[in-house]
């Protein structure tokens, strides 16, 4: 492979952006209709009339719809995606509600009009009555049932499940140290900078429909559309335009909006376009992160696991049309990079009168990850030791790898560590913090009157899961290269690393390339983008079917050239004789004679014609396919596990008890890097989420199931004034499962964050922290309840204090 | 009003917010809409000059003025330094917070040619990224302005 | 989140602006900066039948310091105010508070006048103007009237002008000789509105001993609270000053809410410390 691979080049997709040319969905659809909804204002409540007659004369009205004009299947309750035998109680709502609405911003009626001004003063007309109902909020009301979200759903349990490996109760029983406590983590969400969007075209002379939606999986979509329009894939296409920001919340699908949209497109002959505002996003799209955590831990002197018994409690709100795919990932991930000796998890996840949940870059890992490294913390302090000497003991060493867990992952594959190196990791964030000269710029901060603290936290995540990806790359007679593959971006950096690795697979010019994904009519075999697996999955699948292309132009060139195919190479898109340049033939040429023709429809045509050609006269024209092309598809046995260590120092004000990171380093290692800057960009990017998750972050829902804080003014996202400067550094070891080696990045910069600032702040103060996100508010509360001795201090605080 | 230096106008209702006139009644869809309530700053363009949140001003308040999007910010055939300081240092991502920088940072540079990191924070500080976690955005900024003091380029179009 | 209809009026000259508004009365709102009342309107929490789009009126677009102090006139943006050296010389506090009020960007377009008249007591400028014993001039089509700030600020987001009347300008009264001023503080994420925040005048007499000591707050009440702490700090020089003490005083004199950022005690907390921390610094200042 040449030097393409590993570069870190600028992007190829930034001149279009940043000269203000993207094609975001809100751009699309210029003479579109637009779409509104009125959504619930309430959390619970029963439906009892719906009264459209004052919204009748708002000019520019062109439908109303309810849920009793759907017809057949596009009235039926959504798909349950991920189904699984643990989800015994798994429900989805009505694309339009139906009787009972459960959540603040369900939808009840759908507005049509010119334009979004107008259907959103139709949609204020509206008059709905409900009976409100009492709601559910909160897991521990969830969880004590006194009332119903779903009248068939018994204590509101969607799902219980246990995973364990060897005997947790037995061994934590016989351990010589016991530990029990409880941690919380309340509520956030993917927040994406572009809400969602759907514009619909559907071609009544052709009889089929183009969906554009900022999604995360256009093929899938596409998939539920044609079922439930009751039209044949093949005349369906969901095409993903730019898209500003997934992190999640774009891979639900389909949203009510995604079937209503093309459906009244149909009907009405129509463009139709629906952009959610802010506040839509909020009410209606996503949330996650909120659970509860018991743990008991056994272990010996040295901090050695012998037995994790974990008991999670986890809020998924008042639908699951993603089935449980983020408890189980906190179940399976919260291991982190350990040995856990004997281990117990086990999750209920419960209904609540609040927006649903699904994954949110991280998936349930942010969580995992809290629980084992806020556990590692109690070890240290409860023995006296150091925290990473604790966590030292507990790691899985190189030499034991392939590393098998015993627990089924989220793939449902077992989850089997493929390769790390844990211990060098260790080292190098150590160093990378200071982690061992500490000790001194606290006793020297504390002389100025500063509080600091450090903190650490490692994790390990499973990339690139399954079933799989496909990629197509075409070379053209002009010699410009076609790739593209099912899965979408959101900012990637996709058409720049999958470009880098056809020119290096390949031997072209880069700026040859042209990558599209996300677009059924290009490529329609898809999983999705999710779980940090683009680069893997696509990634390889691209790589492999540009060998494929590479081993079909040197068949093709080595009979024009009268050589061996052994004896080619392809430099800069000309095949070549190795040691000779002279005998050569360019690859655009190559691809005009893949394609054996009676006509020529231009010049360079010419030499594939008949009576142009060479070779046999015995011999078949055509062997194979006709073009230069080449599709494959990777699908791995199971995931690849990357893995990274956290460190950050932190000061907190004696007086405000604001929280100020002074450093915050992260040790990374995601296999080979296609392109190191792009790499760290995500990593950035997880950070900043990860540090708004410990600090700002928290949906906040009152009692009665209002959300107080649906917008950007009182949900606080992160500003640059708010993010620290990261400082990363690489480590590389290679994944043995996929051709190239690499592992995935996307979420690993938010996974350790809340454990690592929750460990500084813990460090700092001297006051055990078990609940993210902390506010100063917070942080007061706790000082001033460690004093009265109703919150803990650390062991450390109290024999420092007593020494 | 001129837009990008081209005398422009269309028919709007008072209440059309100048985001959705550049957008939809002119087509210049280069600036984004995060928010509508003013806290994002994906919406921001140059008013007469000046960084401004097109999603908290009426079109027709703008009615006579001069504005600048995104879409004018660099020539035909080339970006401006503060748009070839954002692809430089990979200052971007998704992209829908980005015409909102540029033109925020194109401001700050032309008032303040050679700012501090803590000027540089201060003058991003209104708008959200969620990509970036903001560390290339940064670069881009101290780029951009070792773009400009090379080029001795004229930064305000 | 689009804005509901409303006849949009666009004067070129006051009289004719508070023609219509005398026209409207309480179906009207006033639109200059409008980077508090458009996110109101976008989120339909507010349908006024009328906006008074008062940006032509150049007019108002004021900034006059002399030795009394700053009138700053309606359509006077924060970013020029915060700008203007000779406003800062003549009253620290404006700059100070100014480079809090929400982001650079914001501050292009939002007024020092808007600011006051949309009484937000989380804002900083109507804590300023309560402290210094400003005055805000309200324009009617039946005339003018001088309104002390201690009568302006009517409740949270209400001030005391009446329906048909434009807040036209405001006066912010220079610094005195030998005092000091600062203006602190703490929020959640910068620019954003101050979970408590505090503005202090300390003024010194010929001994160098506080004569005057005053803490305006923000965030704590319905509107901007005033603390009068001259009689705690007992006459003494800066030096011996009991500065917890005062902090102490204001914790006792403090009744405020909480909302989901903060709890009550929290903020008595934050008053006390911004208390100690402004009045130090003010007084430092006055030296």
């Amino acid at each position: 492979m040449s030097s393409m691979f590993g570069e870190a080049i600028v992007r190829r997709e930034d001149p279009r952006l940043i000269t203000g040319q993207g094609r975001y969905l809100d751009d699309l659809g210029r003479h579109a209709l637009a779409a509104a909804f009125v959504r619930s204002p309430h959390a619970h409540a029963r439906i009892t009339g719906i009264d459209v007659d004052d919204a009748l004369d708002v000019e520019g009205l062109v439908a109303i719809y309810t849920w009793e004009d759907l017809p057949g299947r596009v009235g039926e309750p959504l798909p349950l995606l991920i189904p699984h035998p643990a989800l015994t109680h798994g429900r989805t709502a009505y694309p339009l509600a139906r009787d009972v609405v459960r959540h603040v911003g369900e939808p009840i009626v759908m507005v049509v009009a010119r334009d979004r001004y107008l259907a959103e003063d139709a949609a204020d007309r509206i008059r709905v009555e409900y009976e409100t109902l009492p709601p559910v909020v909160g897991i521990e009301n969830a969880a004590a049932a006194a009332g119903l979200v779903h009248d068939d759903v018994p204590g509101n349990a969607g799902a219980n499940l246990v995973q364990e490996a060897g005997d947790a109760p037995a061994a934590i029983a016989t351990a010589p140290n016991v530990l029990e406590f409880r941690l919380d983590i309340e509520r956030s969400a993917s927040m994406p900078l572009e809400g969602r969007g759907v514009y619909a075209r559907w071609d009544a002379d052709d009889e089929s429909l183009r969906v554009y939606s900022s999604t995360q999986t256009s093929t899938s979509v596409r998939m539920a559309i044609a079922t439930k329009l009751d039209l044949p894939a093949n005349k369906v296409e969901v095409i993903a335009p730019d898209v500003g920001g997934g992190f999640g919340v774009k891979i639900v699908h389909p949203w009510p909006e995604e079937i209503l949209i093309p459906w009244a497109a149909r009907l009405l002959d129509r463009e139709v376009k629906w952009t959610e505002d802010r506040r839509e996003h909020f009410i209606s799209a996503a949330h996650e992160r909120g659970q509860v955590q018991y743990v008991r831990v056994g272990f010996d002197d040295e901090g050695r696991l012998l037995g994790l018994d974990v008991r999670i409690l986890h809020d998924h709100g008042a639908y699951t049309p993603y089935g449980i795919i983020v408890p189980i990932i906190t179940s399976t991930q919260l291991l982190g990079p350990y040995k856990p000796g004997a281990y117990r998890v086990e999750f209920t996840s419960l209904y609540t009168n609040t927006v649903i949940v699904t994954p949110y870059r991280g998936a349930g890992r942010p969580q995992g990850a809290f629980c084992m490294e806020r556990t590692m913390d109690r070890i240290a302090d409860e023995l006296g030791l150091d925290r990473t000497a604790v966590r030292e003991v507990n790691l899985i060493r190189p030499e034991e790898f392939p590393y098998d867990q015993g627990l089924i992952f989220q793939d449902g594959r077992p989850l089997i560590y493929d390769s790390g190196d844990y211990p060098e990791m260790m080292r190098r964030i150590k160093e990378l913090i200071g982690w061992d000269d500490f000790a001194g710029f606290r006793a020297s901060a504390a002389r100025d009157g500063r509080r600091v603290g450090i903190g650490l936290a490692c994790y390990v995540e499973g990339t690139g899961v399954g079933p799989y990806e496909g990629g197509h790359v075409e070379v053209d007679s002009s010699g410009r290269v076609h790739v593209s593959t099912g899965l979408t971006s959101q900012g990637q950096g996709h058409q720049t690393v999958f470009a880098q690795i056809v020119a290096s697979e390949l031997g072209v010019p880069i700026e040859d390339v042209i990558v599209t994904t996300g677009d059924t009519r290009r490529f329609g075999y898809a999983v999705g983008t999710f779980a940090s697996r683009a680069a893997v999955m696509s990634g390889n699948a691209i790589a492999l079917a540009s060998r494929k292309v590479r081993d079909k132009a040197l068949r093709i060139a080595g009979e024009a050239l009268e050589a061996d195919p052994r004896d080619l190479e392809i430099v800069e898109g000309v095949v070549r004789v190795k040691g000779d340049a002279s005998s050569s033939i360019p690859l655009r040429t190559v691809a005009v004679l893949s394609n054996p023709l009676r006509y020529a429809f231009d010049e360079a045509a010419k030499q594939a014609t008949q009576f142009a050609v060479g070779g046999s006269m015995d011999d078949p024209p055509l062997t194979g396919e006709p073009g230069l092309e080449g599709k494959e598809y990777y699908s791995p046995p199971r995931s690849t596990f990357a893995s990274g260590m956290h460190a950050a120092i932190v000061e907190t004000d004696p007086d405000t008890a604001e929280v100020r990171i002074l450093r915050y380093a992260v040790l990374h290692d995601c296999g080979r890097l296609i392109n190191p800057r792009i790499v760290e960009g995500q990593i950035h990017g997880g950070v900043a989420q990860g540090v708004g998750g410990a600090l700002y972050e928290r949906m906040v829902y009152d009692s009665e199931g209002q959300l107080l804080n649906a917008s950007f003014m009182d949900f606080l996202m992160p500003y640059a004034t708010e993010i620290p400067r990261v400082e990363t550094g690489h480590m590389e070891t290679a994944s043995p499962l996929n051709p190239l080696g690499i592992k995935g990045a996307g979420e690993a910069g938010v996974i350790p964050v809340s454990a690592v600032i929750a460990a500084a702040i813990e460090d700092a103060e001297g006051i055990r922290v078990s609940r993210m996100p902390i506010s100063p508010s917070e942080l007061f509360h706790l000082r001033l309840a460690a004093e009265a001795g109703t919150a803990e201090r650390t062991n450390r605080a109290r024999s420092s204090a007593s020494s | 009003m001129t837009v990008n230096g081209v005398p422009r106008a269309a028919s709007a209702p008072p209440r059309r917010l100048l985001s959705d006139f550049l957008r939809h009644d002119l087509g210049l869809t280069g600036t984004h809409v995060g928010c509508e309530h003013g806290v994002c700053g994906c919406c921001t363009v140059l008013f007469d000059g000046e960084p401004v949140r097109s999603c908290l001003m009426f079109a027709v308040t703008a009615s006579g003025h001069e504005v600048t999007t995104v879409e004018g910010l660099g020539g035909p055939e080339e970006m401006s330094p503060v748009q070839q300081a954002f692809q430089d240092c990979h200052g971007l991502q998704c992209g829908f917070c980005t015409p909102g920088f540029l033109c925020t940072v194109t401001a700050l540079l032309r008032d303040n040619p050679r700012p501090t990191d803590e000027e540089v924070i201060e003058g991003i500080s209104g708008n959200l990224c969620r990509c970036t976690g903001y560390q290339n955005i940064i670069k881009a900024v101290h780029r951009a302005a070792d773009l400009i003091a090379e080029d001795g380029t004229e930064v305000d179009r | 989140m689009k804005p509901p209809a409303f006849d949009h009026h666009a004067p070129e000259t006051l009289e004719e602006a508070l023609d219509v508004l005398a026209r409207t009365g309480e179906d009207a709102k006033v639109l200059a900066g409008g980077q508090s009342l458009i996110p109101l309107l976008n989120m339909r929490l507010a349908s006024p039948g009328h906006l008074v789009d008062i940006n032509r009126l150049t007019s108002l677009d004021t900034l006059e310091v002399t030795r009394e102090g700053v009138r700053v006139g309606a359509l006077a943006r924060h970013a020029r105010v915060e700008r203007s050296d000779e406003a800062a010389d003549a009253q620290p506090l404006l700059r100070a508070a100014l480079r809090q009020v929400a982001h650079p960007v914001v501050r292009n377009r939002g007024t020092v006048v808007g600011s006051l008249a949309h009484a937000d007591p989380a804002a900083e400028l109507p804590a300023v103007l309560a402290l210094l014993d400003g005055t805000v001039e309200a324009a009617s089509a039946g005339g003018r009237r001088v309104i002390p700030a201690a009568e302006f600020f009517a409740g949270p987001l209400e001030s005391s002008l009446r329906p048909g009347e434009l807040a036209a300008g405001a006066f912010f009264p220079a610094l005195p000789e030998r005092a000091g001023t600062a203006f602190a503080e703490v929020t959640r994420r910068h620019g954003d509105y101050a979970v408590v925040g505090a503005a202090a005048v300390v003024t010194l007499d010929d001994d160098q001993r506080v004569s005057s000591a005053r803490v305006a707050y923000l965030s704590v009440a319905a509107t901007p609270l005033v603390l009068d702490l001259t009689g705690v700090l007992d006459h003494r020089p800066p030096v011996t000053c009991d500065w917890a003490a005062a902090a102490a005083y204001a914790r006792d004199h403090i009744d405020t809410d909480e909302d989901i950022h903060a709890s009550a005690e929290y903020r008595r907390h934050l008053a006390g410390v911004l208390t100690e921390r402004t009045l130090r610094a003010a007084a430092q200042g006055a030296l």
